[in-house]
């Protein structure tokens, strides 16, 4: 298909709003008389609350009112479950959901307990410390594995134990394969939390106007048409009253979307109390604990192959920390569960997961989503699979990929989607292929690595694959409009966090209207402006929503080209759509403009057929059946100091295959950002709690984000296997880059540092990591490297 | 992120002795703003709540940089570290100095960063306290009652701890002349570029004629409460030539006896003290390298 826009890296639409500081983010949203809210939060992990009392801080001047729990009534109810448990047969799920303020007890630290409100955030914060909240401190859970003990203490009474679920999904018959079994491997495999630390923290401010009975509330959300319906029924409003504004938003990466948030669900309730305007904006502390985090699970797999590499079975049985309330259901652990089959055909597979409660904060998807723990189990065992077998690396990979007339793929578990893992398509050796010849794989191995070893230097090469279920339901829709401007409107429900959906989707439908991509004009997370849809996240964006946008645009597309068959009296197939007007394919003068279209289209005087709509506009939607697969392959190059333990990252490569690219500008910028959290991920960053529950790292000078002297320019190649799914054959990419790196740093380490035969088994990884893994090892280096100097 | 530190009163003299009445009528109370790289953070956060600060920044007449007596350097405490980058009397006068200034965290916040402030907050991860006292450096303090030199060596008395008094104020850092056949050295280890390092070491080392350790001073930084001299490795140095096997040796002295690191999330006790061991070798292969040279 010959295209003009899709395809191509068009600069993007926002970037000049974004760059000369001109974009609406929700601090700049600054109304008269607004108030500012401050929340007292626990400090403890787990305790009993015995006494609120907010007394002397309602006296402090420039405080306007404190709530407590007490305060608010009958809207005090924990949240709704935002997704519930997949039909899955064997299943046990227990749900228990956070709540606005802590009542009875805390849960986990930084639990919110009271809202103060004041006419500045600075006196707001002064009147914390006059709130005394008394409580009766109880051992902390924080080890996932300890919370499942007998004795342990419990979270939440009312349930037997701090079970949050247990799920087991199976295929095949694994206890089948040990016959024909020549290797089987069993390891532990570890990954420790993280947060997704987005540039912007969270935000909300909310207005109530009394006199037009509308409620506006400006909020940080992946998702304003949900957040607007249930604020609606909660507040007793109709969802007409109620406009959910979120506006630009400084990252998102899944912590954005975790329906609702406390202070979600009080601001608007206070702006609405007190008849004021009321703004809170998450500082950076509050973002460590009253944000949702993710990624603690550990693994105890087994995989059973043949002498030459080919996968029997896997089996694999984990544990899922979800904090301290679960109203996110079972995402991030079947995530895990599905991704771990990878790009592989694994035709036996038994994974079972208990979720447990912990006293740590909510866990709910981040950027990956649970699909790192997956990948991560996966890759490590058949590296050590490789590694028993005398096989390359890359080859063991090669050789239990599926094939491309393997698709679509049936894996027969349940996906997050609720649909079975059915692998829509895919072509994973080309990909393997070209990642290979980037980097120099061979030539690396078999030249640079033996030289530099000669030099003194730990050099090492990692090389992945994964597969990333993306762009799964239910919908979304879009509006496209030809204003009498000529120019274009685009509206569509999901929120938009920096990844370029002002251009994307204005590519897509210029593309069909033949119109410039600036011409159109897209307007994104404002309910008035849509009133349908559920939220930007898995990866979904550009497939539902951008899917809704083609097929809207389609349809208005039909309506130009009948009116102006109409108005230049020729058939359609006569007719060129492009440059912002319709001519004749013969007689190009004979021409008239979209914006006249526009104004025939709505007149304001005269006779219209009967049963004819006004204007060229039309509103579509788009739902896939099932999520479609991208799939790609990392490698990379790094070098260990074999006396320091730090790492420096040489080279990285990404392949991916997210099936037709709208903008590859856009793609790689999502791939690198996904690779710098990646390495976040892998090497920098952890969520270190001490055994009573605090958080011991909670600011950016303990908690380390990777920064541009960390992470590479990564090096980007595209194959392009388009979804059968959907019009535009795309896929998701937003979480790709995120997904393997943990897997590749694991191996690529173990590469570099391989004559001491390390087995890494968990990440993130450090050099004070790396120092106890090799123990005495180290020391010796110091002998040999005077010499170097 | 919001920034809302619990309030305070704040006051901008225009003159060190403005200053100086300043800090004896509030004392304790009062805190001095210099470049604000570590107070301004620790008030947003409510950590330090001072009642009142003296905003320094407009006192004029202590940013200069200019040649000491017989070959050394005068620093005014209000100078910003990036002077210690492109300052050419850093270049001539102070090299240890202008070596270090590239791991002091990162540009923006050294165009900011004062010398005064780095030494009065003797945070113990950070790299000018160690460099000065490597240096041997001497500090004028001035309060109402008169002015002091103090050397860096009584200087610093612990964590975040030094010799003044809350009515004095630092105005002047001075850097004596390195004696002939000197090298110097500073290398640190940190987990990203720009942060406070897991361990970091300087070493300033003087030969004789006869290629032996006339003065050796190794000086560590993120191992104690403070800068931590490692004399019992400098003492086997002494007399010495300083030959590979001697500087292992002195390595293992100063991680093994000279310091007593502690343990924290970024780094265990037991891997400092191998960092340590590590820098300590490196810089003082450098810094007799370069003595060699000289």
């Amino acid at each position: 298909m010959g295209t003009t826009y899709i395809g191509q890296p068009v600069l993007r639409n926002e970037d000049e709003r974004l760059l000369t500081g001109q974009a609406l983010f929700t601090d700049d949203v600054h109304l008269p008389g607004m108030l500012h809210v401050a929340f007292v939060r626990g400090e403890h992990a787990h305790g009993r609350i015995l006494k609120v009392d907010a007394s002397a801080a309602r006296s402090r001047p420039g405080v306007i009112a404190v709530f407590t729990a007490e305060d608010l009534g009958s809207y005090w109810q924990p949240g709704p479950l935002l997704v519930p448990p997949p039909p899955i047969e064997r299943l046990t799920f227990h749900q228990r959901t956070q709540v606005p303020l802590a009542k009875d007890k805390l849960r986990h630290y930084g639990e919110a307990v009271a809202a103060i409100v004041a006419e500045s955030r600075y006196l707001a914060e002064d009147a914390i410390a006059d709130v005394i909240v008394e409580v009766d401190p109880l051992d902390a859970v924080v080890d996932m594995e300890k919370a499942l003990e007998p004795g342990a203490p419990l979270i939440h009474e009312g349930l037997s134990s701090n079970l949050a679920a247990h799920v087991i999904q199976e295929k095949g018959d694994y206890h089948s394969v040990f016959p024909g079994a020549d290797v089987v491997i069993k390891k532990r495999l570890l990954y420790d939390r993280g947060t997704a630390a987005a540039m912007e923290n969270r935000g909300v401010v909310a207005q109530w106007d009394a006199a037009g009975q509308q409620l506006t509330v400006w909020d940080t959300t992946q998702a304003p048409i949900p957040i607007r319906n249930g604020l609606a029924r909660m507040l007793g409003l109709s969802e007409s009253q109620v406009r959910v504004v979120a506006p630009f938003i400084g990252g998102g990466f899944g912590p954005k979307i975790m329906m609702f948030y406390p202070e979600e669900v009080l601001i608007p309730w206070i702006a609405m109390q007190l008849k004021r305007p009321v703004k809170w904006i998450e500082d950076r502390w509050e973002n460590f604990f009253a944000t949702t985090q993710e990624r603690g699970q550990i693994h105890e797999a087994e995989i059973a192959l043949t002498a030459d590499g080919h996968i029997l079975g896997v089996k694999d049985v984990f544990v899922h920390d979800t904090g301290a309330y679960d109203p996110y259901g079972l995402t991030v652990p079947i995530n895990s569960q599905c991704t771990l089959l990878g790009p592989y055909n694994v035709p036996n597979y038994y994974s079972e997961f208990k979720a447990v409660f912990t006293n740590k904060p909510i866990v709910t998807p981040y950027r990956g989503a649970g699909r790192q723990h997956g990948v991560f189990v996966m890759e490590r065992l058949l590296d050590f699979a490789a590694k028993e077998l005398n096989i390359d690396r890359a080859e063991i990979r090669r050789r239990n990929y599926l094939s491309p007339g393997d698709f679509p793929h049936n894996h027969q578990i349940i996906y997050q989607d609720f649909a079975p893992l059915v692998y829509d398509s895919g072509n994973y050796a080309p990909a393997l292929d070209k990642a290979m010849e980037m980097i120099g794989y061979e030539k690396f191995i078999t030249e640079e690595q033996p030289r530099l070893r000669a030099e003194g230097k730990q050099a090492g090469i990692g090389i992945v694959s994964y597969v990333e279920g993306t762009g799964i339901g239910p919908y979304e829709g879009a509006r496209v409009t030809v204003e009498a401007s000529g120019k274009v409107c685009l509206a569509t429900g999901v929120g938009t966090q920096g990844q370029g959906h002002f251009t994307a989707f204005a590519q897509v439908v210029a593309e069909q209207l033949g119109v410039e991509v600036k011409d159109v004009r897209v307007v994104t997370g404002d309910t008035r402006e849509f009133n349908w849809g559920t939220g930007t996240f898995a990866s979904r964006g550009a497939v539902v929503a951008g899917n809704a946008c083609h097929a809207a645009a389609r349809m208005v597309r039909n309506k130009i080209l009948k009116l102006a068959g109409e108005i230049l009296q020729a058939s359609e197939e006569e007719l060129i759509l492009e440059g912002g007007r319709v001519y004749l394919r013969n007689a190009p003068q004979k021409a008239i403009t979209l914006g006249d279209l526009a104004a025939r289209a709505n007149p304001l005087r005269g006779a219209v057929k009967p049963g004819s709509e006004p204007g060229l506009e039309a509103t579509a939607y788009f739902g896939p059946e099932r999520g479609c697969t991208a799939s790609g392959v990392h490698a990379l190059i790094l070098e260990v100091d074999p006396l320091t333990m730090m790492v420096e990252i040489q080279r990285y490569v990404v392949v991916h295959d997210c099936g037709r690219v709208i903008n590859p500008m856009i793609l790689e910028g999502q791939i690198q950002g996904g690779v710098a959290q990646g390495i976040g991920n892998a090497f920098y960053e952890q969520l270190v709690f001490a055994p009573n529950g605090q958080l011991l790292n909670a600011s950016f000078m303990d908690y380390l984000l990777p920064t541009a002297s960390e992470v590479p320019n990564i090096e980007n190649a595209h194959i392009e296997t388009p979804s059968p799914l959907n019009p535009l054959g795309v896929k998701g990419a937003g979480e790709a880059g995120a997904i393997p790196t943990g897997a590749l740093f694991a191996q690529a380490i173990e590469n570099a540092l391989r004559e001491y035969d390390l087995e890494i088994c968990e990440i993130p990884l450090s050099p004070n990591r790396l120092f106890d893994l090799l123990g005495e090892r180290v020391k010796q280096n110091i002998e040999i490297s005077i010499s170097h100097e | 992120m919001t920034m809302k530190p619990a309030p305070f009163k704040y006051f901008t003299p225009a003159s060190e002795e403005e200053v100086l009445a300043l800090l004896t009528q509030h004392g304790y109370e009062a805190k001095l703003l210099a470049g604000g790289q570590s107070l301004i953070p620790t008030m947003n956060f409510r950590l330090a709540q001072p009642a009142v600060i003296i905003d320094l920044n407009r006192v004029s007449g202590l940013t200069y940089v200019r040649p000491g007596d017989s070959g050394g350097l005068c620093i005014g405490a209000m100078a910003r570290q990036r002077e210690g980058e492109y300052h050419p009397l850093f270049a001539e006068r102070a090299p240890l100095i202008r070596e270090t200034m590239p791991h002091v965290a990162h540009p923006q916040i050294r165009n900011r960063g004062t010398f005064g402030g780095s030494i009065a907050h003797a945070d113990p991860a950070a790299e000018l306290p160690a460099v000065m006292l490597a240096l041997q450096a001497r500090f004028k303090l001035r309060s109402r009652e008169g002015e002091r030199e103090i050397p860096a060596g009584d200087f610093f008395v612990g964590m975040f701890a030094t010799a003044m008094q809350p009515e004095e104020l630092l105005t002047e850092i001075l850097i004596p002349p390195l004696p002939r056949r000197s090298g110097w050295a500073f290398k640190e280890v940190a987990r990203r570029h720009g942060d406070y390092a897991l361990a970091g070491a300087a070493a300033v080392v003087t030969l004789d004629e006869q290629e032996r350790c006339r003065e050796v001073r190794l000086v560590f930084l993120s191992v104690g409460d403070g800068p931590v001299e490692a004399r019992q490795a400098v003492q086997e140095l002494a007399g010495e030539i300083p030959g590979e096997e001697a500087i292992r040796a002195a390595a293992e002295t100063a991680a093994a006896i000279d310091i007593d690191p502690g343990s924290d999330i970024h780094a265990s006790a037991e891997f400092r003290r191998h960092l340590a061991r590590v820098l300590a070798m490196q810089v003082l292969h450098q810094a007799f390298a370069r003595a060699r040279r000289a």
